[in-house]
């Protein structure tokens, strides 16, 4: 740590957030926080690090009032505070843009802005005008250029964000937390909001910033502070400190960020797709004659900006929903209209995006979750009475492959942190001999040590011959673990790249938002027939 | 044919529309509001129940209409933020609750019933409609100009106050919903309820107007049963029109407007009904029509619904 600088704790300066010696321990034993400090300047951008479960997004809930600390002292510009609800956050100028949009999708841009604060006139009917006005007010200011008029069901991610942004200026917030904005963002869409941050920097405003990738952290922030396992590890300059630095931070360790592979030996077709069409519920075209082959042994990378058809082709292939039509079978039969038990028959594994819906019973063991897909197999039964020993033997095995972190199999799913439970799911899906795996975004929002494990273990699967068909938003997975690689965009394959090796996300992102399209013929070719 | 057809489609056939329509059109109301904000209330049958009851007592302990009208909504709004603060507060199931609310209807008002007239009364009766007099009942209302217009007149005039209030009712929920920032936040609290917390709207605040609001609409639609449609309170005497109101609310879409043509539907089905018994068919087969025509009714729409869907996909 050589030009990492640290920074103590000043008492002749006045912070915009001060938080003292933060505890929070849960009634359930667990502690997300250790006496951790936080400073941060007026007029900042400070970035909150951590891998998941360090307890970054406990501390920023209380620092909102979502939740309140065990013990510790909270002061905004010098003055102590208890927020006892985020209401009286607010009122203190502190806003919080969550990672999940916290808009109502049939509203209105402006409607939304305005919610819970709407202008009327003569205190009874919505002056609509009024609140467009307001908000174009604002957006103006921070330039921030969002649609009032537009639904929010309709705009893009990029655009719910600023409309998030806004919601809490409009409402008085001079410190702003941002629970990590570019996770849904392009490049592209990142660097407008990085531009848009700067600019509220300049007109005074404090940034708290979560972020789990350290490209970002380096190039907006001013200080950081990173957490680990509930303790703050200090407060460090940005400038000066190395990503290797940081990752050492964070983990206690280096972490290997690329992943080494052996060229594939693509085998015969496993998983072939056929013109899938699908129009989803509110007319709009998800889907429009999206063919492809993925073969034995290989990674496709699906890449594409989010809301292109990449979570309607999923549903589809793991018959979650029904397309209009088209085709998709694996090893010659079709899949579409299986039943998920005969899905996982046929060799077919699912890693989903969202792992607490489609992933885990949360309130199941860690056990009965990684035996929840063989739970009829002779192997674990006798008559219908489980056999617990090879249950016990099995899964202790699994958790000690996946290095799945946890007390014993008999834990509560739901008591892990995220990295963990997403260790769980693929230790599940990954152990039952698959044949075609459909990874839809494996390490979203996961630790670093996890990422790494799940990454290894799908180039491991695909070298040993199976199919991985890899759906991620995040571009450097999917360009760093893919062998080939298409593209979707507007519900069609924008793109096909036969080798990954010399692409850059630059190119990728021309084409990841439309600005290019490679001619039918060129696509074509991700058809191997 | 031709005969039986004039003798059903009168005047009085269509005026009896409206005044069958208006009790479940208040409930349907209520069902809409509650709807939007995320939850429904099944408890609504219990409720007009409840009311009913209370109406018609109150109306003849107080010797007025109006009295009893105002103790059916309040008792309403009283059973709505009951329910409310079982289902809210305490957490129980919003829809068990409901069911608890429906059986207090069914059973609780007869024990209640006949506790309360064998105390004013001296004597046990199992219902209140010696009490209710032409007096008591809710007036009606002649509307100068149009009562003397011929077939739209005995149509659309000399309804009661509560027919035409319902009525109107369904412009005040659209303007409520759409208009103004409690229907604002109303939707939302039942779009995304965190998205409304996180701007500081009380989502449970929110859900207790809507409840309460439920209430006061299914305090009129039983005030409008005991003291208007039926001259006082008996066993059964709302007949599942707080579960008709349900179908209306998800037959209309979730929306005033459309809910309200659900209501009048069944209010025509009903009429029909009463109409056919009168020319002679067996009571046994007609009674069961509103019921049969709400199941069809929720079938036709569920069946429009997915080739507007198609049609759209092939539009695209």
């Amino acid at each position: 740590m050589a030009d990492a600088k640290k920074v103590e704790w000043s008492d002749k300066e006045t912070y915009a957030v001060e938080m003292k010696s933060i505890s929070k321990i849960y009634p359930n034993g667990v502690a997300a926080n250790q006496s951790v400090d936080l400073f941060v300047r007026k007029g900042e951008i400070h970035a909150l690090m951590g891998e998941n479960g360090a307890g970054k997004s406990t501390l920023m809930k209380m620092l909102f009032g979502m939740e309140q600390p065990t013990s510790g002292e909270i002061s905004i510009n010098g003055e102590t505070v208890k927020f006892s609800s985020p209401n009286a956050a607010i009122a203190k100028g502190v806003g919080m843009v969550h990672q999940h949009f916290m808009l109502v999708p049939s509203l209105t841009v402006a409607e939304n802005i305005v919610l819970g604060t709407a202008p009327t006139k003569k205190g009874l009917v919505i002056d609509r005008k009024k609140a467009v006005r307001i908000t174009e007010e604002y957006a103006a200011r921070f330039h921030l250029n969002v649609d009032p008029n537009a639904r929010v069901m309709d705009i893009p991610v990029g655009m719910k964000q600023k409309v998030e942004i806004l919601k809490a200026l409009v409402r008085g917030a001079k410190i702003l937390i941002l629970d990590e904005p570019t996770a849904v963002l392009t490049s592209q869409e990142t660097e407008e909001l990085f531009r848009e941050l700067t600019h509220l920097k300049t007109e005074g405003y404090t940034i708290l910033f979560i972020s789990h990738k350290l490209n970002e952290i380096l190039e907006i922030t001013d200080r950081m502070t990173v957490l680990r396992g509930g303790k703050s590890m200090g407060v460090y300059e940005t400038k000066g400190i190395t990503k290797a630095e940081i990752s050492r931070l964070m983990v206690g360790r280096d972490v290997v960020l690329t992943v080494e592979k052996e060229k594939a030996q693509p085998g015969e077709t496993i998983l072939q797709v056929r013109n899938l069409e699908y129009t989803n519920e509110w007319g709009r075209k998800m889907l429009n004659g999206i063919s492809f082959d993925l073969r034995a042994g290989e990674i496709l990378g699906v890449a594409g900006v989010e809301g292109n058809g990449q979570k309607e082709l999923v549903d589809m292939l793991f018959g979650l929903n029904q397309p209009d039509g088209g085709t998709a079978a694996v090893g010659g039969k079709s899949i579409l209209g299986l039943s998920q038990k005969k899905l996982r028959q046929t060799g077919v594994s699912l890693v989903p995006e969202d792992r607490m819906l489609f992933g885990i019973a949360a309130d199941a063991s860690i056990e009965e979750n990684l035996i929840a897909d063989r739970v009829a197999s002779k192997k674990y039964n006798r008559g219908s009475i489980f056999r617990m020993k090879a249950i016990r033997g099995d899964t202790k095995k699994l958790i000690a492959d996946y290095a799945v972190l946890c007390r014993s199999g008999k834990q509560k799913v739901k008591m892990l942190s995220g990295g963990n439970i997403q260790k769980v799911v693929v230790a599940r899906e990954f152990s039952n001999d698959p044949v075609f795996i459909l990874a839809d975004q494996p390490t979203r929002g996961i630790d670093v040590g996890a990422t790494e494990l799940i990454r290894k273990k799908l180039v491991e699967l695909s070298r040993a011959g199976a199919a991985v068909l890899l759906v991620s938003a995040d571009l450097n997975e999917v360009m760093e673990l893919s062998d080939s690689l298409i593209v979707m965009y507007g519900g069609k394959i924008a793109a096909y790249f036969e080798d990954t090796a010399e692409l850059n996300d630059k190119i990728m992102g021309e084409y990841m938002l439309g600005v290019q399209t490679q001619p039918p013929e060129e696509t074509r070719k991700v058809c191997h027939d | 044919m031709g005969n039986f057809l004039s003798m059903l489609f009168t005047t009085d056939f269509f005026y009896s529309i409206f005044r069958i329509s208006a009790p479940v059109l208040f409930a349907t109301l209520g069902a809409v509001v509650v709807e939007k904000a995320g939850f429904a209330n099944i408890g609504l049958e219990g409720m007009m129940m409840v009311s009913a009851l209370f109406g018609s007592l109150s109306a003849y302990w107080s010797g007025s209409w109006l009295v009893g009208v105002l103790a059916a909504v309040l008792v309403g709004i009283f059973m709505g933020l009951f329910m409310g603060f079982f289902a809210f507060k305490l957490r129980t199931d919003v829809i068990l609750t409901g069911i608890a609310v429906n059986m207090i209807g069914g059973g609780g008002t007869l024990f209640l019933v006949n506790v309360i007239t064998n105390l004013t009364e001296g004597s046990a009766m199992a219902s209140t409609t010696s009490l209710i007099t032409q007096k008591l009942q809710i007036p009606t209302v002649e509307i100068p100009l149009l009562k003397s217009v011929p077939v739209l007149g005995p149509i659309f005039s000399g309804h009661s106050v509560l027919t035409y209030l319902a009525f109107f009712m369904v412009f005040c929920t659209w303007f409520m919903l759409y208009k103004t920032p409690l229907g604002l936040n109303i939707r939302s609290v039942g779009e995304n309820p965190n998205a409304a917390a996180s701007v500081g709207v009380s989502v449970s605040g929110i859900r207790y107007i809507a409840i309460a609001f439920s209430g006061a609409m299914a305090g009129f639609g039983g005030a409008f049963m005991s003291m208007y449609y039926s001259m006082g309170w008996s066993q059964d005497m709302v007949a599942g029109r707080g579960f008709i109101a349900l179908a209306a609310q998800a037959m209309g879409n979730g929306e005033p407007l459309g809910s309200m043509l659900s209501a009048l539907l069944f209010g025509f089905a009903q009429a029909l009904g009463v109409k056919v018994s009168a020319v002679g068919v067996d009571s046994n087969l007609v009674s069961p029509i509103p019921y049969v025509v709400t199941i069809l009714g929720l079938v036709v729409f569920a069946l429009l619904a997915r080739k507007r869907h198609r049609k759209k996909l092939v539009v695209k």
